[in-house]
C-alpha cells in the first residue's frame, strides 16, 4: 500500500517538474537563454525554479483521483471549440439587441441539472454565460439548481426546454 | 507583407467595433443586468479578436504563445468576474427591469 502511494507521489512530482520547465522554456527561456545552449548557470534558473514550484503545487497540480481523465479530456476540447462558435454567436446576438434589431424582454428564470461534480458545475456555469442571451447569477450544488438571467425569451427556453447545452456537458464529465 | 497588414488590421477593427457595441449597450440598456450582458460577452470576442490580429501581425513567434495563454485566461476570468458582479448585484437586492417597466 504505501510502495503505491510513494509511486504515485514520485509521478506526481516527475509530472509537475517536466510541465513546469516546459512552462518556463516556452515563457522565457526560447528567445533570451537558447543562443547559448551550453551556459548552464542560466538553464540552471529555471530548473531551481521549476524545483520550487513543483514542490508547493505538485499536490495540487495532478489531481490522482478520478477516472478516464484522458477521455474526458479529449471530450473536453471538442467542447471547447463548440463553446468558441457559441461565443461568436453571443456577441452578433448581443450586437443586434444593441442596434434594436432584436427587442429585448429581460427575465429571471430557475432550473434544476443532473450535474454534481464541481467541475462539471463550474463548466457549464461559465459555458450559460459564454452562449448567447444568458448569464448565470446563482448556483445551488447540492441540487444542480442554476438561478440565470436571460434577456429574453429564446434564450431562457433553449436553456430550461431544449437543454443541447446540459446534455453536452453531462456526455463530457459522464454524469448524465 | 501587405496581406498581413490588411488581414490584421480586419482583426484588430473587428475587435474594437465589439468593444465599442459592447460600451454603447452599457450606455443604451435599461439596468444593471442586461448592462452586464452588454459588457461580459462584447468583451470576450473583441478581445479574441484584437490578439489575433495582434498575432498575425507578429508572425508566429514564441510571443504567440504568450498571446493564446493570455486568451485563455481571459475566457475563464471574463465569465468569472461578470459572475461575481450579477451576484452581487442580486443578494444586495438590485431591482430587475421588466420589458414595459419605466427606464430606471
Amino acid at each position: 500500500m504505501t510502495d503505491i502511494k510513494e509511486e504515485s507521489r514520485t509521478f506526481k512530482i516527475v509530472l509537475t517538474f517536466c510541465v513546469m520547465f516546459i512552462f518556463w522554456l516556452l515563457l522565457s527561456a526560447w528567445t533570451v537563454y537558447l543562443p547559448e545552449p551550453y551556459d548552464f548557470t542560466k538553464i540552471s534558473r529555471g530548473v531551481l525554479v521549476a524545483l520550487i514550484v513543483t514542490f508547493l503545487t505538485y499536490e495540487i497540480f495532478v489531481p490522482g483521483r478520478g477516472e478516464k481523465v484522458l477521455l474526458k479530456a479529449r471530450r473536453f476540447i471538442s467542447y471547447a471549440g463548440w463553446e468558441l462558435w457559441q461565443i461568436y454567436l453571443a456577441t452578433i446576438d448581443i450586437t443586434k439587441r444593441v442596434f434594436g434589431i432584436l427587442p429585448i424582454d429581460p427575465r429571471i428564470i430557475e432550473f434544476d441539472t443532473t450535474l454534481r461534480s464541481d467541475f462539471a458545475l463550474v463548466t457549464f456555469a461559465n459555458s450559460i454565460t459564454l452562449t448567447p442571451g444568458t448569464i448565470t447569477i446563482d448556483v445551488e450544488p447540492e441540487k444542480g439548481r442554476y438561478i440565470v438571467h436571460a434577456i429574453a425569451k429564446e434564450p431562457a427556453d433553449s436553456l430550461t426546454e431544449d437543454q443541447t447545452m446540459q446534455k453536452k456537458v453531462g456526455y463530457v464529465f459522464m454524469e448524465e | 507583407m501587405l496581406a498581413i497588414d490588411v488581414i490584421s488590421t480586419m482583426f484588430l477593427a473587428a475587435g474594437a467595433f465589439f468593444m465599442i457595441t459592447g460600451t454603447v449597450g452599457l450606455l443604451k440598456f435599461p439596468d444593471f443586468y442586461t448592462r452586464m450582458h452588454a459588457t461580459g460577452k462584447c468583451d470576450t470576442l473583441g478581445q479574441i479578436l484584437i490578439i489575433v490580429g495582434c498575432m498575425i501581425y507578429e508572425g508566429f513567434d514564441f510571443i504567440t504563445i504568450k498571446l493564446l495563454l493570455v486568451t485563455a485566461f481571459y475566457l475563464f476570468m471574463g465569465p468569472v468576474s461578470t459572475h461575481a458582479l450579477m451576484k452581487a448585484g442580486y443578494v444586495t437586492g438590485v431591482p430587475v427591469w421588466k420589458k414595459g417597466d419605466k427606464r430606471m
